[in-house]
This record gives C-alpha cells, sequence and structure tokens, in this order.
C-alpha cells in the first residue's frame, strides 16, 4: 500500500451556472497511475485540471471543497498557483511544444524554477529529461531545432520530458494519447510506466484499453458524479455499480 | 443543406451518367464561375484605379526631381562686398542680398557677351535667373569669406518659368502673354543651352531644401517637411508603441471581464473611428493652449499623432496576441510560469510580428495625416530648419502631408509637379516602412 499523495473531499465544480463536478472524494495514491475515465462531458478533465489549479485561468470556474496535496491545501489563498504547478506538472491533450529549440523547450521550466546554476547543469538536466522520456536518442544531434518540427509522437513526448524536467511529484496527463498512432501510443504508455516509480501519475483517458493497461487504480466519472474508484483489475473485472458495467462493455458513452 | 433536402425528397437513389452533368450541378458550376468573374472584375478596376493614380502622379511629379541650372562666373567684387577688406564675417553680412543682385545681373550679361549673342528686343536677361539666386550666392560667399576679390564659377536656378519652358509648361505662345517671362528671354535661355552655361540636372535641393516663397517655385523643397515629418514618426513611435502594447497586453491577458473593461475596449474600438481634425482640436486644446507647448512644433504633432495612432495599434495587437494558440498559454503555466513570464517569454514573441505589423500601419497612417496638423499650426512657412533632436522637437516645423496640401494651394503652375514630387517622396516613405515592417517580420518568425 502506497502513501496517499493527493486527498480530495467534496470537490464541487461549477462553470458558471453549469454544475461539472458534483461532491467528489478521491485518494491519490503516490508511485501509482491513476486512471480517470469515463464519457464525453463527465467531468474527468475538468477534475484533473483542478488538481493543479489550471482551472484558475478560466474566469468562470469556481472550485469549492477541499484538494490537499501532502496534507497542504493546495487551495489555500496562501497557495501561490505557480509553485504548485511546479509540483505537480500537466501533460495536455493535444501535443503542445513551444515554438522553440528541444533544447529550450526542456530548459525553459528549470530555468524560470532556478533548478540549475550553471549552464553544465542545466544541460545535465535537459539530457536527464529527455532521457525519461524516452526521446533522448531521436534527438540527442538535434536539440538545437525546433520542438515543432517533430513528429506528433516525438512532439509528446517532448512534452512529457518538459514536464518531468521540473522534477513534479505529480503528472497529471490529460488524454495524452489521444492525437498519436498506435505505435506513439505504446511508447508513451511504456513511458508512463516507467515514471510510475518515481512520481504519481493521474491519466485521463478514452480507452478503457489503455486505463486497463498502465494503471493500478481507475476512477469512473459519469455526468459529474464518481460514480466508482478502485483497483483497475477489480473495476473492470467485477464493476459494483451498473452505470459502471455499462460503460466498459459499451453499452453508455 | 437544399442539396440534401432536395435529394430526401425526391426519395430515390439518383440515377444517371457521371460523364453527364445534370441540371444541378450546371448551375452550380456556373454559380461557381460567375462569382469567379466578379472576383476579377474587381481586382482589375482596383489594379487599374492603382496604376492610373500611379502613372498620373509620376507623370505629374516626376519633373520635380529635375532643375534647370545656369553656370555662371561672377566676381565676387571686393568694393561691393567687403568695403574694409579685413573679411569679417558679421561685417560683410551687412550686405544684403540687394548688394549681390549686381553681381549677378553683371554675370549673365558679360557671359552674353562674350558667347556673341544676340537677340533683338532682349530685356532685362537677369530675369532668366531665380530670384533666390542673391541669397543663394550670399550665403555662398558668406561661407567662404577667402573668395571674395575672385571670379568663382557658381551654378544659379534658372527662374520657375525657365525651368518650365524645359519641362513644357511654358511655351513661346504663353511666354507672349506672361508678365513674368517674355519670348526673346526664352530664345537666350536657348542660345545658353547650346553654349552649355544652361542645364538641366538632378535635383537635390528639392529634398534637402526648405520651403521658398510663392514666386520661387523653383527653390522650394521637402528639406523641413521631411525633418519635421520624421521628428513627428520618432514621438509617435516612442510613445505609442510601448503606451499601445502595454495597454493591449493589459486588456487581454490581465484584466478582468467586467462592465468597465468592456466600456473601455468599446471606446477603444470608438477612438478608431474618430475624424483625424477632431483629434487635431484636441491638441490645440491640450497641448498648445492648456499645456502651453508652442505651435508648429514636431512635439504636439506627434502627440497627436500618438492619440490617432493608439486605437490602430491597440487593436492590432489585441488580435495579435488573441491569435496565439491557448494551448502555448497552457503549456507554460503547466510548466509552473507564472501569468506575467507566459505573457512575456512565450506569448509576446509569438505575437510581435503582428504587432510590428499593426505599429507600422499605425505609422504609415500618421505619417501621412494632414488635417490635425492643420489645426496645431503646421501648416506655417517655416523655412527654418528644426534643431537637432530633443531641442528640435520643440522647433517649428512643417510635415510632408501638409507641405503638399500647402503647395497645391499656390497659383504659380510649377507648384502642381512640386506637389506630385512631393507625393512620390511620401509614397517612397511609405513603401520603405512596409519594407522595414516586411524584413523585421521576417526576422522575428525566423526566430521561432
Amino acid at each position: 500500500m502506497n502513501d496517499i499523495k493527493i486527498s480530495a473531499s467534496g470537490v464541487d465544480v461549477f462553470y458558471g451556472d453549469t454544475h461539472a463536478i458534483k461532491n467528489v472524494s478521491v485518494e491519490i495514491e503516490g508511485n501509482t497511475v491513476t486512471a480517470f475515465i469515463g464519457p464525453s462531458g463527465c467531468g474527468k478533465s475538468t477534475f484533473l485540471r483542478c488538481l493543479n489549479r489550471m482551472n484558475d485561468t478560466i474566469d468562470i470556474a469556481r472550485v469549492t471543497g477541499s484538494i490537499l496535496l501532502d496534507g497542504e491545501d493546495i487551495y489555500d489563498a496562501k497557495v501561490d498557483p505557480v509553485q504548485l504547478r511546479a509540483k505537480v506538472g500537466m501533460v495536455f491533450q493535444k501535443p503542445n511544444p513551444f515554438p522553440k529549440s528541444i533544447y529550450d523547450n526542456i530548459a525553459y521550466g528549470p530555468r524560470i524554477h532556478g533548478l540549475a546554476r550553471n549552464k553544465a547543469e542545466l544541460d545535465e538536466i535537459v539530457e536527464k529529461s529527455l532521457r525519461r522520456g524516452a526521446i533522448w536518442e531521436e534527438v540527442k544531434d538535434r536539440l538545437d531545432q525546433p520542438g515543432t518540427g517533430l513528429s506528433g509522437g516525438q512532439q509528446q513526448r517532448l512534452c512529457i520530458a518538459r514536464a518531468i524536467a521540473t522534477e513534479p511529484e505529480v503528472l497529471l496527463m490529460d488524454e495524452p494519447c489521444s492525437a498519436l498512432d498506435p505505435i506513439a501510443t505504446a511508447q508513451v504508455e511504456e513511458l508512463i510506466d516507467e515514471l510510475r516509480q518515481q512520481y504519481s501519475v493521474v491519466i485521463v483517458t478514452h480507452s478503457m484499453q489503455q486505463a486497463a493497461r498502465v494503471s493500478q487504480k481507475t476512477a469512473f466519472f459519469h455526468l459529474g458524479d464518481l460514480v466508482e474508484y478502485g483497483e483497475t483489475g477489480h473495476i473492470f473485472t467485477n464493476p459494483e455499480d451498473s452505470r459502471t458495467e455499462s460503460y466498459i462493455t459499451g453499452r453508455i458513452g | 443543406m437544399s442539396d440534401i433536402t432536395a435529394n430526401s425528397a425526391s426519395g430515390a437513389p439518383r440515377k444517371g451518367s457521371l460523364l453527364v452533368q445534370d441540371g444541378r450541378t450546371q448551375r452550380r458550376n456556373a454559380a461557381e464561375r460567375r462569382f469567379q468573374i466578379y472576383g476579377m472584375i474587381a481586382v482589375s478596376v482596383a489594379v487599374l484605379a492603382l496604376i492610373f493614380l500611379l502613372t498620373s502622379i509620376v507623370r505629374n511629379g516626376i519633373g520635380a526631381f529635375s532643375q534647370t541650372f545656369i553656370t555662371l562666373d561672377v566676381v565676387l567684387a571686393e568694393d561691393k562686398l567687403d568695403k574694409t577688406g579685413n573679411r569679417d564675417r558679421d561685417e560683410m553680412a551687412k550686405v544684403s542680398t540687394f548688394g549681390y543682385a549686381p553681381l549677378i545681373t553683371a554675370a549673365i550679361e558679360d557671359r552674353i557677351a562674350a558667347e556673341g549673342i544676340e537677340i533683338e528686343g532682349l530685356s532685362k536677361p537677369v530675369d532668366l535667373i531665380s530670384k533666390q539666386a542673391a541669397a543663394d550666392l550670399r550665403d555662398f560667399v558668406l561661407a567662404n569669406t577667402d573668395r571674395v576679390g575672385e571670379t568663382v564659377e557658381f551654378q544659379f536656378l534658372a527662374s520657375g518659368r525657365i525651368d518650365g519652358y524645359y519641362k513644357g509648361r511654358v511655351t513661346m505662345a504663353s511666354a507672349e502673354l506672361d508678365s513674368n517671362v517674355t519670348p526673346q528671354q526664352l530664345m537666350l535661355a536657348d542660345a545658353l543651352k547650346d553654349t552649355g552655361a544652361l542645364e538641366r540636372t538632378f535635383n537635390w535641393g528639392f529634398i534637402t531644401s526648405p520651403d521658398a516663397s510663392e514666386n520661387r517655385p523653383e527653390a522650394s523643397g521637402l528639406g523641413v517637411a521631411i525633418l519635421g515629418s520624421l521628428y513627428m514618426m520618432i514621438v509617435v513611435l516612442v510613445l505609442a508603441l510601448p503606451i499601445g502594447v502595454a495597454a493591449s497586453i493589459y486588456l487581454e491577458e490581465f484584466a478582468p471581464k467586467n462592465r468597465l473593461t468592456d466600456l473601455i475596449e468599446v471606446n477603444i474600438s470608438n477612438l478608431a473611428a474618430v475624424p483625424s481634425i477632431v483629434f487635431g482640436i484636441l491638441g490645440l486644446a491640450i497641448f498648445i493652449n492648456f499645456a502651453g507647448l508652442p505651435q508648429s512644433a514636431p512635439i504636439v504633432g506627434g502627440l497627436v499623432l500618438t492619440l490617432m495612432t493608439l486605437p490602430t495599434i491597440i487593436i492590432a495587437t489585441r488580435a495579435s496576441l488573441k491569435s496565439v494558440p491557448p494551448s502555448i498559454r497552457e503549456a507554460a503555466l503547466g510548466v509552473g510560469a507564472s501569468k506575467m513570464q507566459t505573457v512575456f517569454h512565450h506569448v509576446l514573441p509569438l505575437a510581435a510580428p503582428g504587432i510590428l505589423t499593426g505599429t507600422i500601419i499605425g505609422l504609415a497612417q500618421a505619417l501621412g495625416e494632414t488635417a490635425p496638423l492643420l489645426l496645431i499650426g503646421m501648416v506655417a512657412f517655416v523655412r527654418e530648419y528644426p534643431g537637432a533632436p530633443p531641442e528640435g522637437f520643440f522647433d517649428p516645423a512643417s510635415a510632408l502631408p501638409v507641405q503638399i496640401y500647402n503647395w497645391t494651394t499656390r497659383s504659380d503652375p510649377a507648384f502642381v509637379e512640386r506637389a506630385s514630387g512631393a507625393i512620390i517622396v511620401l509614397l517612397v516613405f511609405l513603401l520603405l516602412m512596409n519594407l522595414i515592417a516586411i524584413i523585421l517580420r521576417r526576422r522575428f518568425e525566423r526566430r521561432w
């Protein structure tokens, strides 16, 4: 049993008048891959974005309830979301490298957080991150070329490498493979499994096979409710709620 | 949409050869062809209008870039210019242009005699030379006091009528009716041309000289106007770019969306539509009457044009900030960049080409703006060059479009050519600015 990394209780999210997340409580463990599944519009991405306060950037979004990271309330008035996001990294649905060189893509986070004292240390961080992102071998000879010139799968791995360059403790992934082909998807999934050794990974996915392959824990969302949360094997073989069963057998969604 | 309904109404799947177009397809293709023809007509009309405009301006204005000069040997008589003989500049400055006129008269009469030119009924051959000539000669002597007593070869401007004769404006027939020139003087000009004393060369004076009075069109130039416009553009660039960009970034990226910011937004758009002459009245009331800044000064013109340019820059900047994909903002925020780091490290560099284009468009607009400048006194007749910046910003100056306006109101037909020439200069400046914009844009884009 791993430690509890993130503990959310009674979380409600409103977009204007829309009640997007209804009283969700969930505990996310360290060194675990947790998958959020559910039909489109069920709120899984919204909930994911609560975990590093990306919803702050949307004017009409309002979050209530408490989300604790290592026992500290991340919605406390004293918390600066900038510091939080350095600890809780995020990878987005569409690969979104900065239109800069591959090197600068990775080095940007460490630079603004002051993680490297000199060029040599920065070089080291860039290489380490790219290696952990399983893309070093492909790009090591062209670090000065624009990151936007890579293929879709490479771009997504670059974005993952960028996210881990700031040494986060939790990595949030919002459908990271939805724009990738099966080969690139397999590479990213393999990577996610390796990242579990050091990080707590939360992944939103539309593919139930992917959730079954990569995650240890699965949460099923439906219309803003957290319907069921438990061991991945348990959810997929022996769901307790009828809605979960309908979804994973393909009858709703 | 209608295609779908028509199809489902008929119910049955369509049968027929693909090689034969049915009526619906024919009508659709005809509509497409018609639309393309309309488009081509519209483009041709625009291109023809542009070509017509450009050719008429160039045809009228190209003459302003060449000018007729008469080269004569002038005896700088010491007893006339420096009676004391000690070459004291201040003392020599007391001799007015009237003191120089006889020297020029003597020079041209000597030349006529030397060449043996005889024209019956020729009177006042000195009228061939511009009234500006005495002043030019005086400037030369005061700058080179040691040349007094020598005979120097000096290039004089020919008078406007003589210049017009070689540009086709003046003919023997029109000279008969003209009190400023006689046919005999034109014959003399032809004779001098044969001897090589009279020639037409490129006219640098048109670009560097200050304006000249109504009856000396040949001496008028754009020097003061170009300098004034340049100073104003500097003021506009230095004020409008930072203010406009800062305002846009705040409104677009930081400001909360509420009634107040909505109101500000609407008013910025309204400001862009305010007639420029209103800005002139505003400038007159605020900058000159209230703040006490001098009239006709580039600083005031620059401030007024800044007010005019701001909305253009703000609108262009906001549009280019908006066009930066939100995924870039999310990416930066996702790795823990603050709002400001996100904007300055990622959004602004991507928006820079658009901002630059907007700024240059705004500047180009300001460069060609006339109405507000008329109200703040830049329409004045200014012969003194403004000083070097920063003091020069407060000296009286003219501006290119105002100079054009000024010349078009003068009666001498020589000014038609001058005004068109000034338009060419203005257009060249606009083209240069666009070129700079393109080069800068390329540069910025290559970095990304």
